[in-house]
């Protein structure tokens, strides 16, 4: 790699650690292991009163969305450490959805053409109501999500399940996140002109939306039949794709910081209830066979941290090498949640296989982000690509 | 302590030095004490003492200059004992003369330090050390034996810990000094390792005399002294990001892209799997350094130390699998003594032997583990039984 790299800035900021004060607090207060454990078998397993909170009251939803648009005009950087706070207590609300795949699809789509590219820009009539569907995700009026399988990874091929014709939609897409509770899609499909991006408003005719019982159940996902569902297109051609794979890398850089996060979670409560877990007259904490085993995880979670920071900062400043920070990043901070969690529950001992407590959904959330936007092996075998590392 | 001396302050100063001290016309000596006596050696040093109380992150500014303006430096890398240890002990520690006496040629380089602290009986156990110092008039006499001291053969000053009264427990009866190495009670003999070479020494010392204000710090108080000298061995001197693919990952990479004829769906798996943790290393050690600079070192070291050692061991035997037949050749058994490891010089049988020392040195992974579950997690310590019994009784 000749190429010199730009310094980039691997620390949390004064305003990014309010802002993180802000949001723990608020969960905290609203979203504690026993709240979400509550509402997970609820009729209403999403909480859409914090929701309203972190959107209308706090703007969290808007943070990649520019002011001109009714957004915060933050960054990456800054969803990131929300999305931390967001792993560490496994809120369910529909942030990854809504204002990560969806609004980055969206901006993606109302970014300029680039003059050279044969491309479609975002069709003229349409281009007034993205910026008014944008600013309705900023806000928090509306929610949305990307219609694509939770484990697509960034460098899928544009999904085929899905044909527009004469501007209805027809197919099926399977596992969907934050569908239930979102009120518009976009949906990659394929017309006469090839692969482009259409939106549909909720509900419609034609969709059926299955919801799936899910193995997290802090974050649901849906399977979405549509069968001649109207549907606006927004772009076509190399700008739908260029969307998709934005959105979708957006998507996995911010599940690292998620994962952080989580993990964060683990070992802190690992720390806690070995410490005062007394078993042969003393705690548990501190025997060597125990305590090396939580040094490790903090060892991997100081790594994961420098890690989705790092991911974080180049997706903020658009930087090229982003997408081998993204691949990293899903590589690594993945598996270090299933271990953090793992670890957690084993150190918990018997209370740990209990429903009662809370770990079972790290675990779930966990293991089922390692899936989510590209397992660690198809990161891999991205990066095999991005750094010139081929297999044969 | 940070006074109010701002970069501008120090571009002056810089063109002040290279205006009075041309670096062409002088020796490297003479131009490297004029910079000491400038106060750019190391600028957060108080003033008198090479440095001129200004913040830490201003010194990356001075080396630069310097070096672009053609002047030469201390050399580091030849004194990291006593740039990394024995300076900001003998700061904390020494009288003003032994400060007025030491640091200035410590820090040119005239003067090169090593550390006898580690003993065959005193490993990850340090505090067990048994080497006596036996009061003498002025003087301190001692006997014993440290290994495992780099440099000790070129060195001019030791940092040693040594037991002054073996009646008390462990951690009260040990006491620092600074042992003059050129003397007949020193005798230094090199330590050959499995790799062949001799990087360090073992140091028999046989009535060695050390005058009293060569003492740092009170008597029985060389525990303390010494653990600033050791919380000072990961600090970084200077140091700027260090690039991807840096380290044998480097080497790995290369092979791979160079010659396809080795490549294997088995070894491409753990290729790649080794590149996500090189670059997690190195980003881990990035975001350590940045805060550094600003003035918040976190807890990061431990974990570059950790992440490093597996690092190094996993990359080297990967190295060797991947080069097959190759490998089965070692570059040079002859006992050399080199100032440090030629780590990525050597060939692949030799970093594979070489980085199996990277978990046992400067703290083995299993004393970092406990280090860190018990300074940073606050997990509570195993009950001990030694912390309390005087030091000579116990079991050994």
């Amino acid at each position: 790699m000749n190429r010199p790299m730009t310094q980039r800035d691997l620390l949390y900021s004064g305003v990014e650690e309010d802002l993180r004060s802000t949001v723990r607090k608020l969960l905290c207060d609203r979203s504690g292991p026993a709240a979400v454990l509550a509402r997970c078998e609820s009729a209403e397993p999403y909480d859409l009163g914090l929701w309203r909170i972190m959107t209308a009251e706090l703007g969290l939803a808007g943070l990649l969305v520019p002011e001109q648009f009714g957004g915060a005009g933050a960054s990456v950087r800054e969803a990131a450490v929300v999305a931390e706070e967001l792993g560490r207590s496994v809120a369910p609300v529909p942030f990854l959805g809504s204002s990560v795949l969806a609004t980055s699809a969206l901006l993606s789509c109302l970014a300029p053409a680039e003059p050279a590219s044969r491309s479609q820009p975002a069709e003229p009539a349409s281009r007034s109501q993205l910026h008014a569907l944008l600013t309705a995700l900023a806000t928090g009026e509306r929610t949305a999500t990307l219609a694509v399988p939770l484990s697509t990874p960034p460098d899928a091929a544009f999904p085929g399940s899905v044909r527009a014709q004469d501007g209805t939609l027809h197919g099926r897409i399977t596992s969907v996140v934050d569908l239930d509770v979102a009120d518009a899609m976009l949906i990659p499909a394929h017309d006469d002109t090839g692969p482009a991006l259409y939106t549909v408003d909720l509900p419609a005719t034609g969709a059926r939306l299955d919801p799936v019982l899910p193995l997290d159940l802090t974050r649901r996902i849906t399977d979405l039949t549509l069968d001649g569902t109207p549907a606006h297109r927004v772009v076509a051609g190399p700008e739908a794709v260029t969307a998709l794979r934005t959105a979708l890398t957006a998507g996995a850089g911010l599940l690292a910081s998620e994962q952080l996060g989580l993990a964060e979670w683990c070992l802190d409560a690992a720390v806690d209830f070995t410490r005062t877990r007394y078993q042969f007259g003393r705690p548990i904490g501190s025997f060597q066979a125990l305590k090396h085993r939580m040094a490790d995880v903090w060892a991997e979670v100081t790594s994961a941290r420098a890690v989705a920071r790092a991911a974080a900062d180049a997706l903020a400043t658009g930087d090229d090498d982003a997408p081998v920070l993204v691949a990293v990043a899903g590589a690594h901070c993945s598996d270090v949640a299933v271990h953090a969690a793992e670890e957690c529950l084993q150190l918990h001992g018997g209370i740990g296989m209990t429903w009662e407590h809370p770990v079972h959904l790290y675990l779930a959330r966990a293991k089922t982000s390692q899936i989510a936007l590209g397992t660690p092996d198809r990161h891999r075998a991205m990066l095999s690509v991005l750094v010139d590392l081929p297999s044969t | 302590m940070s006074g109010t001396v701002t970069a501008d302050d120090l571009r002056s100063r810089v063109a002040d030095l290279l205006a009075a001290h041309n670096p062409a016309e002088i020796t490297r000596w003479e131009f490297l004490r004029a910079r000491f006596d400038a106060g750019l050696a190391w600028v957060h040093y108080p003033v008198g003492l090479g440095g001129l109380d200004a913040p830490r992150a201003l010194q990356q500014a001075v080396d630069e200059e310097l070096a672009g303006a053609g002047a030469p430096d201390n050399n580091p890398r030849l004194n990291v004992i006593g740039l990394g240890m024995a300076g900001p002990t003998i700061l904390r520690f020494g009288t003003p003369v032994q400060q007025q006496r030491l640091l200035r040629p410590l820090w040119t380089g005239e003067e090169i330090w090593c550390q006898l602290f580690s003993e065959p009986g005193a490993g990850s156990d340090l505090a067990a050390l048994s080497t006596r110092a036996v009061r003498d008039g002025d003087c301190w006499v001692v006997d014993g034996q440290k290994v495992w001291t780099s440099l000790a053969h070129r060195a001019r000053w030791a940092l040693l810990v040594a037991r002054t009264d073996p009646n008390v427990p462990k951690h009260d009866g040990l006491t620092y000094f600074v042992l003059d190495m050129e003397q007949p009670g020193v005798e230094v003999r090199p330590l050959r390792q499995i790799t062949g070479e001799a990087e360090f020494n073992e140091v028999f010392l046989t009535g060695a005399r050390i005058p009293d204000r060569a003492r740092l710090g009170e008597v029985g108080e060389g525990w303390r002294v010494a653990l600033t000298t050791l919380m000072n061995e990961r600090v970084a001197i200077g140091g700027a990001a260090a690039p991807r693919e840096s380290g044998v990952i480097g080497l790995v990479a290369h092979t791979w892209r160079e010659r396809p004829e080795l490549r294997s769906p088995g070894l491409h798996d753990r290729l790649l799997r080794l590149w996500v943790a090189a670059e997690g290393a190195r980003l881990t050690a990035e975001r350590s350094r940045q805060q550094l600079s600003v003035g918040n070192p976190g807890p990061e070291g431990s974990a570059s130390k950790l992440a490093f050692a597996t690092l190094n061991q996993t990359a080297s035997g990967l190295e060797m699998e991947l080069l097959g037949e190759e490998a089965l050749r070692y570059d040079d058994w002859t006992t050399r003594r080199p100032v440090e490891a030629d780590f990525l010089g050597r060939g692949p049988g030799y970093r594979y032997l070489r980085a199996k020392g990277n978990s046992i040195e400067g703290g083995t992974s299993e004393v970092l583990r406990n280090i860190i579950a018990e300074r940073i997690l606050r997990l509570p310590t195993e009950p001990r039984t030694d912390k309390d019994l005087p030091w000579k009784e116990l079991p050994r």
